[in-house]
């Protein structure tokens, strides 16, 4: 599979990254050059095998359902960009 | 006082921790002359900050310590910090302009584990951009030079500059250089075993889970773990003793106690089954490297172990699996940066031209691309094709593994990488694959989450270091520290170079 400009164009979209119509040509040869890579990966007989979702099997550690921590919010706004009274202000979403 | 400050930093980090348990020197006369030395190295760009007065703080606490007989295992030893591990109150980068003075108010878990021990912080060190490279020339803020020169034709020196692996450049250039007694370093796809065999040092990423990934930026979370680069087999030992450990923050890191790695340097290897995986001998392998796989076998079945041939086939699939999963992880781990919480922000006409102009300018080359390659792996019509295909064959590969280790092996051995270091900009100049295939080797342990240990085994013909790579079972740490020290010994310590930089 490989990808044309159109393509590359809508997944600089999707990953929220601006494109330049100069960046366009080079992105599509690189990301074809990957997909070509992981092309030989189609001879690979998968059939009757689990995906992997667990490094080390084990289960899901589970731990009380109570508050351990909070009352923080000056630290997480510390290094935003921009806030107001401990909000993290973001451009108007909603008009 | 035999030894001189001048001295100090040459010394390994066991005997440091000795020599100021016996009162040879100060932890702050050791601190100092590590600071010098940094100093002098600037050039080499392996610190992107130095931190003297918190490491001299630390030191002079440690002094207390010794003084007090209290020391603690790593009290006084001064560790340069990979700048993927959020320290408190000190910038962390991950050598990227979208966190750019990003300050952390909390400590990595690993971090916090090394000062509880005692450990004085010299800095932040270099690294690929969020650790994707394998060269160190994708950091934002310049490429770590290594302290390795080939030898020119007639024997003397060549002075090109090169490259000192990646993405943990800066940690295994300043263990090489001795701007550190070790250092921290992560390992993705070989981001700890292919820097430390490119600059004659010793590296261990250890199974999943046995170090938490709590306060350490995230790459790909199934496949980053955390790890220790020094200069001796023992000396990773004693640091990843320290590192390791159960973290209720980090819900893959396993509940199991830690041995004393130290203890398991001497063990020997006598009665050991050492694997040799036929799908190792790839096509255009130099000979010097074959050769000197042959001769750890060959170390290694002197040293008792026993030496047999074994199959692992689906290895060469593992390296296209991983640039599915890596980059599909990543696209996710990276979508928190967005001009909002923390980092770089750069205005755009609405939310989403924000989002846009912030990521566009924020990430560099390397990084935008596995983003997008992540995003288009994931991306609907796709997802079963790339990723869902690729985690089956990541069950193929760990179960290759699986049936070695239950035939009775203990440790395989391979080379760690296909070649030795390389000059700037020699590798990928058009194709991105080129420089993924330096992680051929160490790939395959990532994607099994077993622990590999990278040990320098011997020189090449340009006088460059190269390494030889040992798997073991999952949190059998032990034997890979065992086996690589008889590697150690029998190879002799590699000379590092002399500090042509200072």
């Amino acid at each position: 599979m490989s990808v044309d400009a159109k393509t590359v164009r809508r997944i600089a979209h999707l990953a929220r990254i601006a494109v330049t119509d100069e960046e366009v040509a080079p992105l599509q040869d690189e990301l074809n050059a990957i997909l070509s890579f992981v092309e030989q990966l189609d001879a690979v007989d998968v059939s009757g095998v689990e995906p992997m979702t667990s490094v080390t099997p084990m289960a899901m550690k589970s731990r009380e359902d109570v508050i351990t921590d909070g009352g923080h919010a000056r630290e997480i706004v510390f290094n935003a960009p921009l806030t107001e009274d401990n909000y993290f202000v973001v451009p108007k979403v909603v008009e | 006082m035999t030894t001189k400050p001048a001295e100090l930093t040459d010394l390994t980090l066991a005997q440091a921790r000795d020599g100021l348990r016996a009162k040879e020197f100060s932890a702050r006369e050791l601190a100092q002359a590590h600071i010098d030395a940094i100093e002098k190295a600037r050039v080499l760009n392996a610190y992107l900050l130095e931190t003297p007065d918190r490491a001299l703080a630390m030191a002079d606490v440690a002094d207390q310590k010794l003084a007090a007989g209290e020391a603690r295992p790593l009290e006084g030893l001064p560790l340069g910090i990979k700048d993927l591990f959020c320290t408190h109150g000190v910038t962390t980068t991950a050598a990227s302009k979208i966190l750019e003075g990003f300050q952390p108010h909390y400590e990595s878990t690993v971090t916090h584990n090394l000062w509880r021990d005692g450990a004085v912080m010299l800095g932040k060190l270099n690294l690929d951009e969020f650790a994707m490279g394998s060269s160190n020339e994708t950091s934002a803020y310049g490429p770590v030079i290594s302290p390795w020169r080939r030898k020119g034709p007639d024997g003397t020196g060549d002075e090109t500059k090169l490259v000192p692996g990646g993405s943990s450049g800066g940690s295994a250039a300043a263990v090489a250089a001795r701007l550190c007694l070790g250092a921290t370093a992560t390992d993705t796809g070989g981001s700890i075993r292919q820097p430390a065999a490119f600059t004659g040092t010793v590296g261990i990423k250890p199974t999943y889970g046995r170090c938490s990934r709590w306060g350490t930026v995230a790459f790909a979370s199934s496949l980053d773990q955390a790890g220790p680069i020094a200069r001796t087999v023992r000396d990773t030992a004693i640091l990843l003793s320290s590192m390791s450990g159960h973290d209720d923050k980090d819900t893959t890191s396993v509940n199991l106690p830690v041995p004393d790695f130290e203890a398991a340097v001497n063990r020997g290897v006598k009665g050991l089954t050492i694997g040799i995986p036929k799908e190792y001998r790839v096509e255009g392998m130099p000979a010097e490297i074959e050769r000197l796989w042959q001769q750890g076998a060959d170390w290694l079945r002197a040293a008792g172990a026993k030496v047999v041939e074994v199959s692992l086939p689906h290895t060469q699939y593992a390296l296209p699996a991983y640039y599915i999963v890596a980059p599909a992880e990543a696209s996710s781990n990276l979508a928190r940066y967005d001009g909002v919480r923390y980092g770089l922000r750069v205005p755009g006409k609405d939310i989403a031209g924000m989002y846009e102009a912030t990521r566009a300018a924020g990430f560099g080359r390397e990084v935008k691309r596995r983003i997008m390659i992540g995003t288009y792996v994931l991306s609907a019509g796709y997802y079963d094709a790339y990723y869902v295909r690729a985690q089956k064959i990541r069950s193929l590969i760990k179960r290759d593994f699986e049936q070695v280790y239950a035939s009775g092996v203990d440790a395989i051995l391979t080379p760690t990488t296909p070649s030795s270091a390389f000059g700037f900009g020699e590798k990928a100049k058009a194709d991105p694959v080129e420089m993924y295939l330096l992680d051929v080797f160490t790939v395959t342990v990532n994607m099994a989450g077993l622990p590999g240990l990278a040990v320098p085994a011997g020189l090449d013909a340009q006088g460059l270091p190269l390494g030889l790579q040992l798997i073991g079972r999952p949190f059998d740490e032990e034997t890979l520290f065992a086996a690589g020290q008889v590697i150690e010994e029998a190879a002799g310590r590699i000379a590092l170079p002399q500090a042509w930089w200072a």
